[in-house]
């Protein structure tokens, strides 16, 4: 790249050691460079950042993955074992990261900051940088703006410089979201200095400068970037917040071709892909050359939505109709190959828990479908129209065949409506599709952060069914304010409440938790599941 | 020749500024928003306007065209939104990827349709002549992406014999100091052995793809060209003349059958040029193909306004070198310009 000569050749002068072998042979691994394969992870993946900073204009999830790993917060999480031995990070238990204490007082929460933690460039990292680089998350705008206003985190003037390794974090009010809303990707501790020397009058907050440069103090550095075909990260051997990472050096490269990286992991050569088909994940799983690690979204279901606000679907009896004539099973085995949670099918009377995902006890029962149909005035039927996203077409086309022959034996001639990816937020967004599939997931995982965004009467852009009801209301701000103030019965009515509703009401009609599917070679350990289902490198490591 | 080449040059202006004004309105005639896009899933509706205004796209068209002349004057064709990068030096950085996968590939089908349509052409309805229509319209009936997976399956996944299908280059070789963009050719420039061998072992598979694929036109066309020549006048009389047959085919009906085929030629190189998007794809290519579709996908109007120029200005290119070497070879167009 021309534009960044400087990181050009940091990067030669780095892998010329590796170069220096000579010829390779034609795999792309040698064995001349067995000790340095066993430090550099090659990952592939479908596609790459667009912005290396998670507080850029328009970053892209991969990006997200980038800004994970080269920045470091003031907490994290601690981690747990799951049952099947996957690491999972443990929502309620927190982990110090650029802090050394947290002190949680009524109206604020005060951090100590390590004295030992430094930059990548070398200065020492001050509360005026954690001041400057959370301002900057509220104030830029777009999606980082929001992820903070989920935890109550809005405005410049909640976060206080007590002294020079002192922060204070004043509440708007009181939220149980804020302190796990810190631990998010977005709070992230930007070298301000360096910043603002790169920064313009246009461009008070330097986003140029970090869209390609890290400037922060995280276990990893990016060498190279060439947007769209790899990003090479090194280890920043000066990281000493946690154990120091074994792996070196990160490459990794877009291999757009789902059969490629399929490929690539067979032969050895790619040591982590993700974003394969189900197919591929479970013919891997069978072959069992390979670790596959399949997890579930937390927080995240796709579901059938549908208008409630026009006709057929604004009555109850038609949701309920369309409940009983989706095809769960054929879903679950002919599109998901059974890699993801039945969210349909409980027993009926199954005491409802205050745990979100939460199966509800629609089946797929066609003569009972029928009859709802009749009951609610239309025994023969009706035209609509059923939208996905093309994005995702491996998951939602065949998902939205299975779902129209099954409606077409109620008379529901529904006709699909394939939208291109980059239209289909513009599209959902208007709400006035009648019937569609979509996907929603939230990095806090609490159900009362799923439903104000998916059920709420403030009509947010996840209630894409425009979903009105004040009973519904009183029950997720109830249990909102329960929480807040540790009520732990008040919070358990109130969730149970809303998710029975949820359930009677079906405006959305849940049906699977997706899974995310991670698939490496055996020798990779380390692997950890984090709520933004990306990869966190600090953690692996090649036997 | 000079004269020439300037009237062609003049001629291509009326088409480049065509090209400027569909392009613009072509992409802002599409279906998606950019605004929304980039707000991400969770934009809010001021999210989304903020990122329309920062992007100027709430202005009125005529004057999102005005200034997108005014810069594109200045050389700036815009900030991709899907890379983060100026299009300009992302097309700087992928052109020469794509033009290296595409005339190694357009070679590589010269080497072999050529003769192959020579000797069909002078033993007609032979076995050879049925070896060239099966091998034509095998390689242009077989999809790109299809072709370039079946190479990839059998030449890397079952015998291993080709590298990871991962891009211009292995891993662990970075890539030569840019002269020209051709890995090739920089390689040799730095003297560097090694990564010319890589390169090269990396650009194999998917030059034979696109090889393939552009067999048909060259093959078919060499043929028909040649068959009429040789049934010419001063063909038989070369014939009967006596002169020896290798000498009668190559030096006086092939340069005759040429025009046709170096027309041909250059179609193919443009066609291929903007056609190996699948095959960018299939073997990670970070050409100049996938660079534009992503754009499209996205909605990202900078970058795909740049591609379908730049386009353009290499067919007018294309063009011209074409009308240079019909000179060449027939000096009757010459004297005619």
């Amino acid at each position: 790249m021309q534009t960044k000569p400087m990181k050009r050749r940091d990067f030669l002068k780095s892998a010329a050691a590796t170069a220096a072998a000579g010829v390779a042979g034609p795999a792309v691994w040698s064995p001349a460079k067995a000790q340095d394969r066993k430090e550099t992870l090659l990952v592939v993946s479908e596609s790459g950042p667009n912005n290396i900073d998670i507080h850029g204009r328009g970053t892209n999830v991969p990006g997200y993955e980038v800004s994970w790993n080269c920045y470091d917060r003031l907490i994290s999480h601690e981690m747990k074992t799951l049952p099947n031995g996957v690491e999972y990070y443990d929502r309620d238990k927190f982990k110090m990261e650029l802090a050394e204490d947290m002190n949680v007082g009524d109206m604020s929460v005060t951090f100590k900051l390590r004295k030992d933690a430094k930059f990548q460039d070398g200065t020492p990292i001050t509360a005026k940088d954690v001041k400057w680089s959370l301002d900057r998350s509220v104030t830029v705008g777009g999606f980082p703006t929001f992820q903070m206003a989920a935890g109550s985190l809005e405005k410049a003037e909640q976060f206080v410089v007590v002294d020079d390794s002192t922060v204070r974090v004043d509440f708007l009010r009181k939220d149980r979201l804020t302190i796990p809303d810190l631990a998010v990707i977005v709070p992230c501790v930007l070298n301000s200095e360096l910043v603002k020397k790169n920064a313009t009058a246009e461009d008070p907050w330097g986003l140029e400068y970090t869209k390609q440069n890290t400037a922060g103090s995280g276990a990893y550095k990016v060498t190279k970037w060439t947007p769209g075909s790899e990003v090479i990260m090194e280890r920043n051997e000066a990281w000493a917040l946690g154990p120091k990472p074994k792996i070196r050096r990160v490459i990794w490269r877009m291999v757009p071709s789902a059969g490629n990286r399929r490929a690539l992991l067979e032969r050895g050569d790619a040591d982590i892909s993700y974003e394969l088909p189900n197919k591929d994940f479970a013919e891997l799983r069978d072959a069992g050359k390979l670790n596959i690690v399949s997890t579930p979204f937390s927080n995240g279901i796709q579901y059938l939505g549908m208008n409630v606000t026009k006709p057929p679907f604004d009555n109850v009896k038609v949701r309920q109709a369309v409940a009983y004539a989706v095809p769960y099973d054929k879903i679950m085995d002919a599109v998901l190959y059974k890699l993801a949670k039945p969210m349909y099918g409980a027993a009926a009377g199954t005491p409802t828990e205050a745990v979100w995902p939460h199966a509800h006890t629609f089946n797929t029962d066609i003569a009972k479908a029928k009859q709802l149909l009749a009951e609610a005035g239309y025994p023969n039927g009706f035209e609509t129209t059923l939208s996905f996203d093309l994005g995702f077409a491996t998951i939602n086309e065949p998902l939205c065949v299975l779902v129209q022959e099954s409606l077409a034996q109620i008379g529901i001639k529904a006709e699909i409506n394939k939208i291109p990816g980059a239209n289909w937020r513009t599209e959902l967004n208007k709400k006035v599709l009648p019937l569609y599939t979509n996907v929603f997931s939230g990095w806090l995982d609490y159900p009362e952060y799923f439903f104000i965004w998916c059920y709420h009467g403030k009509n947010s852009i996840f209630n894409t069914m425009s979903y009105q009801s004040k009973a519904m209301d009183a029950l997720i701000d109830g249990a909102g304010a329960a929480a807040s103030t540790g009520d732990k019965a008040g919070y358990e009515k109130n969730v149970k409440g809303f998710i029975d509703l949820a359930f009677t009401d079906i405006p959305r009609i849940p049906i699977f938790q997706p899974y995310s599917n991670i698939a490496m070679q055996k020798n990779v350990t380390g692997y950890q599941y984090w709520f933004h289902r990306r990869l966190d490198y600090r953690a692996f490591a090649k036997g | 020749m000079l004269l020439m080449i300037a009237k062609r040059m003049l001629l291509a202006i009326p088409s480049l500024i065509g090209v400027v004004i569909v392009t613009f309105l072509l992409t802002r005639a599409l279906p998606g928003d950019p605004a929304a896009y980039f707000a991400g899933p969770a934009g809010t509706k001021e999210a989304i306007e903020q990122i329309r205004t920062k992007l100027g796209l709430d202005r009125p068209l005529y004057e999102q065209f005005v200034r997108y002349v005014k810069d594109l004057s200045k050389g700036d064709m815009g900030t991709a939104l899907t890379t983060g990068q100026p299009v300009a030096a992302d097309i700087r950085a992928r052109l020469p990827a794509s033009a290296e996968l595409t005339l190694l590939g357009l070679v590589f089908s010269m080497l072999i349709a050529v003769p192959l349509g020579i000797l069909a052409a002078t033993r007609p309805n032979s076995l050879i002549d049925h070896a060239c229509r099966v091998v034509a319209t095998a390689g242009v009936s077989l999809p790109v992406f299809f072709t370039g997976l079946i190479l990839v399956y059998v030449f890397y996944y079952l015998l291993g014999w080709a590298p990871a299908p991962l891009g211009r280059l292995d891993v662990f070789f970075s890539a030569p100091d840019q002269v020209t963009g051709f890995y090739l050719i920089d390689s040799l420039i730095a003297g560097d052995g090694g990564t010319f061998v890589a390169a090269l072992k990396q650009l194999a598979l998917p030059a034979l793809t696109l090889g393939i694929f552009s067999l048909a036109p060259i093959a078919r066309m060499t043929r028909a060209s040649m068959l009429a020549v040789l049934a010419s006048d001063f063909v038989r009389t070369a014939r009967a003349s006596g002169l020896p047959p290798g000498m009668v085919v190559i030096t006086y009906a092939f340069r005759n059958a040429m025009l046709p085929v170096v027309t041909t030629l250059g179609m193919v190189f443009s066609f291929l040029l903007g056609a190996n998007v699948l095959v960018e794809k299939v073997f990670a290519w970070p050409g100049i193909g996938s660079y534009a579709v992503e754009a499209l996908i996205a909605s990202d109007f900078a970058p795909v306004q740049g591609f379908v120029l730049t386009m353009a200005v290499m067919y007018v290119a294309l063009n011209l070198i074409i009308d240079i070497l019909y000179g060449l070879i027939d000096p009757r167009v010459r004297i005619e310009a």
